[in-house]
């Protein structure tokens, strides 16, 4: 563009665009290419899976506290009718013609199998088809290029193409339910041999757990194509001004969390290969020799090393639990900034800990592997990176909860979820210390303690963050506000049962209660007996905690359509540069060019005219230094 | 609304979006090999002695598609410095030059490579079956020269004539052959034309791989017994005498099929390698012949943002380049 | 967006674009010159990895590790002049340092992990 084509890109009227078309409806609203639209797709995507997880953990719950017995009434009904109607066969298992394993459900009791393969499916589905499209995707596409006053993302094609390789393998995941033999079973974690000939006497490549790895190829390949688009917007596309130690802490959580899924799922993205080729080709790369499955030699040439499977698994997942919590405390910070009405405390310091929480978390990962045999030396190694990682992460909450000191704090719903997930995430951050110790570990491993320290972490520690920034980005999406009754009944449920559900795990998992029983442990009742009836109560808790998310989706649906109007672009008065955009944004996001003056949390600056000084506005008496052309980024070409 | 910085770079960076974007891409990339190479250490690490082959892999024609690929390399960096200099032909010429070098890698690795393991057949012996084939080992004379013993008795099998009862179908050849014979349960032995290693197994010059390769007489067993209107019989006794057929007995194997991914780890380690970054290759060609017939339109509307895209992807082709250069001493030469 | 002649870039092999057409091609070839120069390199030392496999350094470690070096060497070459990283930005040198980084942690801690058991029995094979 020449020099005068930048007084036309000042015009709101973007008439004069030679580029301007109208889209057609299937252009404009599904295959998009604009960010926020597909920020939105991502959004409710994640949140739909994170609903059916949920769904399935419900049925586990029964089994957990029922054992065999059939589910009740409607639960029952719906259940038989997606999952179809087995009989057992469970001991006729041959091989090498192939295993015939249980249906998921017998009549409309949840088989030992389908609890495995809900088991596993609930993993998946939370971490891979819930948070990640939720919390990251989501929230990064829509927040992120209006944070930094950028008109879209710097490659807005291969966003589209991300999406849709998420929708790929979310459709080849739903299909995996209704393949015989069931979905996968092998854990959220695959581990072989069991990944490596699990659904083999089923259909060769359309068996339940090849799909799961199909599904993650894409699901994979979606991130990877994500990730690199953020971090190019971010380098190459904030506005003027904006230096990097005066973005939002949003931004620097999701630039973090892009590298992290960079570099590290590719390394699982090559293990899935592996273990395709494995259940494909009968490879060995996972398969040990000598392997015997149902009293006959399995038909693999062996010399493979499952470990190698844990240490590539690993590589990735442990990444991809500061995956899981980075954006959400990107969320939370921006939230409380807002609504105490004063700076971050240690936002350097918080910059500082996040990069070296990512740099370490790439040298942690055998913290998950102390069961496997490792020596002294190399546990040694893995127990000090792992202790060392704490200090950054206390860091950050520790800056967080001194955020609020001082603060003249306003208790809206975002503010609410934001403020519970500091204790939350508290708890379960540090109920893992202990874990840093294969001497701790060694007893802990595989118990509902490991359970209750992770899901502290990501349920009432991520999935708050999640709602905490639907009811806070939710009017500028939308132009509306959501409810605050339906937001405050929401917030106290899920508050309240979420604890019911995961307090007691600790101590179950202290007694030895281990992971993944189907029937609650009601076999080893001499070992963990006295623990067992609370099974029944957490059961209870989780129904509830259901039952508590209603509130939540009548307000997002109503609101949607027929919630109170803003009266302003900046509801909540804030001073980041996503507000000074309409509501909901246009295409091009914003009206005028952007000069960004200051940092990213100036609230209550003593002698301001106002509580808040938006980081766009130029300082009284200053020129606007985005009237001129020179700065504007539209001038760069 | 336009992307700011798509073609020109941004001052304080110094680049463009699609320079970015590539080595970020890259960077992903170099960790998905990384996590192939990480099984290739860990599984040759693990392997017993002798269970780790070497000499398998055909050396010269490995050593020229590794100088095609390095003269690929220099023809698209030729390119795009014609599209800098404004040289449209040039740039065509250069970028078919590319297309065809990397058409040629493939075509040599798929008719050349692959396709002759999958009729190659190995065996690999049970531990305590070794000393009765010592004939085809020779692990005594490797034990003195301190090399890792063979546990392996590979070559061709031959055609279903040969199989006494009409156990086998006749037609089968290759693999499908491979197959049947391995799990036919009335067939109980496998007779194999050898390879050199084990015609000749204390030979030391069967002791590495060859830039030459040796003759694989099993290749044309077939041809041979038709042309000659020799009997199975006589043939089996020339072979005998030179010591040149096997005979295994089946409950002596502990694992026998032709050279395809499920024959060891060596081999799934390979054709996954080579066949990730064969993927890799073909995509890159395919991205080249999209700019060599869209080419024209772009480089009249905006010949730098042309520059940029085959720079861009030169980027990637260099890359693949740069993983051949380790995968050809680590599978083909070590 | 369409320009008649091209702006300015940060390459230095682009020259000014009123060069005479006479001397073009001598320019191009001048400034192409590494690159024919690089690849010839490359060549050779094809041949020389090719030729050093056939001597034997004492261990397979130490052959593994010659052969490991000069594909090293190679790698640098087509890195530093192909892919023009000498002399690139540090924005793009960034991310290469943390990956080289990440990857050579992937292969060591795992090696590490594999050859520090927790008794020596635990790798015996059958």
């Amino acid at each position: 563009m020449s020099a005068q084509a930048t007084d036309h890109a000042a015009h709101a009227d973007h008439a004069h665009d030679e580029h301007h078309h109208e889209l057609g409806w299937w252009r404009k609203y599904v295959f998009s290419t604009d960010h926020k639209v597909i920020g939105v797709q991502y959004g409710i995507t994640g949140l739909l899976f994170l609903f059916f997880g949920l769904l399935l953990m419900l049925v586990m719950r029964w089994s957990i506290a029922h054992g065999e017995q059939p589910l009740p009434g409607f639960i029952g009904w719906i259940t038989h009718m997606f999952f179809g109607n087995g009989v057992i066969t469970w001991t006729d298992y041959t091989f090498p013609s192939g295993p015939r394993m249980g249906e998921v459900l017998s009549g409309w009791s949840l088989t030992k199998e389908g609890y495995n393969v809900f088991g596993a499916m609930h993993g998946t589905i939370m971490v891979f088809f819930g948070i990640v499209p939720a919390a990251f995707a989501g929230f990064a596409n829509f927040v992120m290029p209006l944070q930094i006053g950028a008109p879209d993302m710097t490659f807005p094609r291969i966003n589209m193409a991300s999406y849709w390789s998420l929708f790929i393998s979310c459709v080849i995941l739903l299909l995996s339910f209704v393949v015989p033999g069931g979905a996968a079973k092998s854990g959220w974690t695959s581990y072989p041999p069991l990944a490596g000939f699990a659904d083999a006497g089923f259909w060769h490549v359309l068996n339940g757990q090849t799909l799961w790895i199909l599904a993650m190829v894409f699901n994979i390949t979606a991130s990877l194509l994500g990730s690199l688009n953020f971090i190019a917007t971010m380098v190459q596309l904030r506005a003027p001004g904006l230096t990097w130690m005066r973005l939002p802490f949003f931004c620097w959580a999701i630039f973090i969390t892009a590298y992290l899924l960079l570099l590290a799922f590719p390394v699982l993205e090559a293990a899935a290969v592996m273990q395709l080729m494995d259940r494909v080709f009968g490879t060995s790369f996972f398969m040990p020799t000598g392997l015997i499955v149902n009293g006959q030699p399995a038909a693999f040439a062996g010399g493979g090393s499952p470990l190698l499977w844990q240490h590539l698994f690993w590589f990735l997942a442990h990444p991809e639990v500061y995956v899981l919590i980075l954006p959400a405390i990107g969320i939370v910070t921006e939230i409380i900034a807002n609504n105490t009405r004063k700076p971050i405390w240690g936002y350097k310091m918080m910059v500082g800990a996040i990069f070296t929480l990512a740099f370490l978390s790439f040298i942690v990962w055998a913290h998950h592997m102390y069961m496997t045999g490792m020596g002294a030396k190399v546990s040694a190694f893995f127990q000090t990176t792992t202790i060392i990682i704490s200090v950054p992460s206390v860091i950050l909450l520790t800056a967080l909860l001194l955020s609020l000191w001082g603060g003249s704090i306003r208790f809206t719903t975002p503010m609410l979820f934001a403020t519970a997930f500091l204790p939350m995430f508290g708890i379960g951050g540090l109920t893992g210390i202990p874990l840093a110790f294969n001497a701790v570990d060694l007893y802990l491993h595989d118990t509902y303690y490991i359970i209750a320290h992770f899901h502290y972490i990501v349920a009432p520690g991520t999935i708050f963050a999640i709602f905490a920034g639907v009811y806070y980005w939710f009017p500028k999406a939308t132009g509306r506000m959501m409810n605050e009754f339906l937001g405050k009944l929401h917030f106290w449920g899920s508050l309240i049962f979420i604890n019911g559900v995961f307090g007691p795990m600790f101590l179950q998992g202290m007694t030895g209660m281990h992971r993944r029983w189907y029937d609650g442990g009601e076999v080893f009742k001499q070992t963990v007996g006295e623990v067992l009836y609370w099974n029944w109560w957490i059961s209870l808790s989780a129904w509830l905690l259901g039952l508590a998310q209603l509130p939540f989706i009548i307000n997002f649906v109503y609101s949607i359509f027929a919630g109170k109007r803003v009266t302003s672009d900046n509801p909540w008065d804030a001073t980041t540069l996503e507000w000074e955009t309409p509501s909901p944004p246009g295409h091009g996001n914003f009206i005028k060019p952007i000069h960004v003056y200051r940092g990213p949390y100036e609230y209550s600056v003593p002698g301001a005219d106002k509580d808040y000084s938006p980081q766009a506005e130029p300082p009284p008496g200053s020129p606007d230094l985005a009237a001129t052309p020179h700065l504007t980024p539209a001038a760069a070409h | 609304m336009e992307i700011p910085y798509t073609v020109t770079a941004r001052p304080d960076t110094g680049l463009a979006n699609p320079k970015l974007g590539i080595w970020l891409f890259l960077a992903s990339e170099v960790m998905l090999f990384g996590g192939l190479f990480s099984c290739y250490i860990f599984q040759r690490i693990g392997a017993e002695p002798g269970y780790w082959p070497h000499g398998l892999l055909n050396v010269p024609i490995g050593f020229a598609n590794t100088l095609i690929l390095i003269a690929s390399s220099v023809t698209v960096i030729l390119a795009w410095a014609s599209l800098k200099m404004r040289k449209f032909n040039q740039y065509m010429w250069f970028m078919l030059a590319t297309i065809a070098c990397g058409l040629i890698f493939l075509g040599v690795k798929l008719t050349f490579e692959w396709p002759p393991k999958l009729g190659h057949f190995g065996a690999i012996l049970k531990k305590e079956a070794l000393v009765k084939y010592e004939g085809f080992l020779g692990n005594e004379h490797l034990a003195e020269r301190k090399l890792e013993p063979r546990v392996e008795i590979s070559g061709h099998l031959l055609p279903p004539e040969s199989y006494a009862h009409d156990a086998v179908k006749k037609e089968l050849h290759g693999r499908a052959l491979i197959e049947a014979v391995v799990h036919d349960p009335n067939v109980h032995e496998f007779k194999v034309v050898v390879d050199p290693e084990n015609a000749n197994p204390k030979d030391k010059a069967n002791e590495r791989p060859h830039f030459i390769p040796r003759d694989r007489p099993g290749d044309d067993v077939e041809k041979k017994l038709k042309a000659e209107g020799k009997s199975e019989e006589e043939i089996e006794k020339d072979l005998e005498h030179r010591n040149m057929l096997a005979v295994i007995h089946k409950e002596d194997v502990q694992w026998a099929s032709s050279f395809e991914p499920k024959h060891n780890n060596y081999f799934a380690t390979y054709f996954m390698i080579t066949g990730l970054h064969g993927a890799h290759v073909l995509a890159g060609v395919i991205v080249f012949v999209y700019f060599f017939f869209t080419g024209r339109a772009l480089y009249r509307r905006n010949p730098e943002q042309l520059a940029n895209r085959v720079e861009v992807s030169g980027l990637f082709w260099h890359f693949v380049d740069l993983i051949w250069i380790f995968v050809f001493p680590l599978f083909y030469l070590l | 967006m369409s320009e008649s002649h091209p702006p300015a870039t940060q390459d230095p092999h682009a020259p000014a674009a009123s060069d005479a057409h006479a001397d073009e091609h001598h320019d191009f070839w001048a400034h192409c010159r590494l690159y024919l120069w690089i690849g010839g390199i490359l060549f050779v030392f094809t041949v020389i990895t090719v030729w050093l496999s056939y001597w034997d350094f004492g261990t397979p470690k130490a052959n593994m590790l010659i052969a490991l070096a000069v594909a090293t060497f190679k790698v640098s070459l087509v890195g530093a002049v192909f892919m023009h990283l000498k002399g690139e930005v540090k924005t793009v040198w960034r991310p290469i340092w943390f990956t080289l980084f990440f990857v050579s942690g992937l292969f060591l801690l795992s090696v590490f992990a594999y050859y520090d058991p927790i008794f020596s029995s635990l790798h015996a094979h059958h």
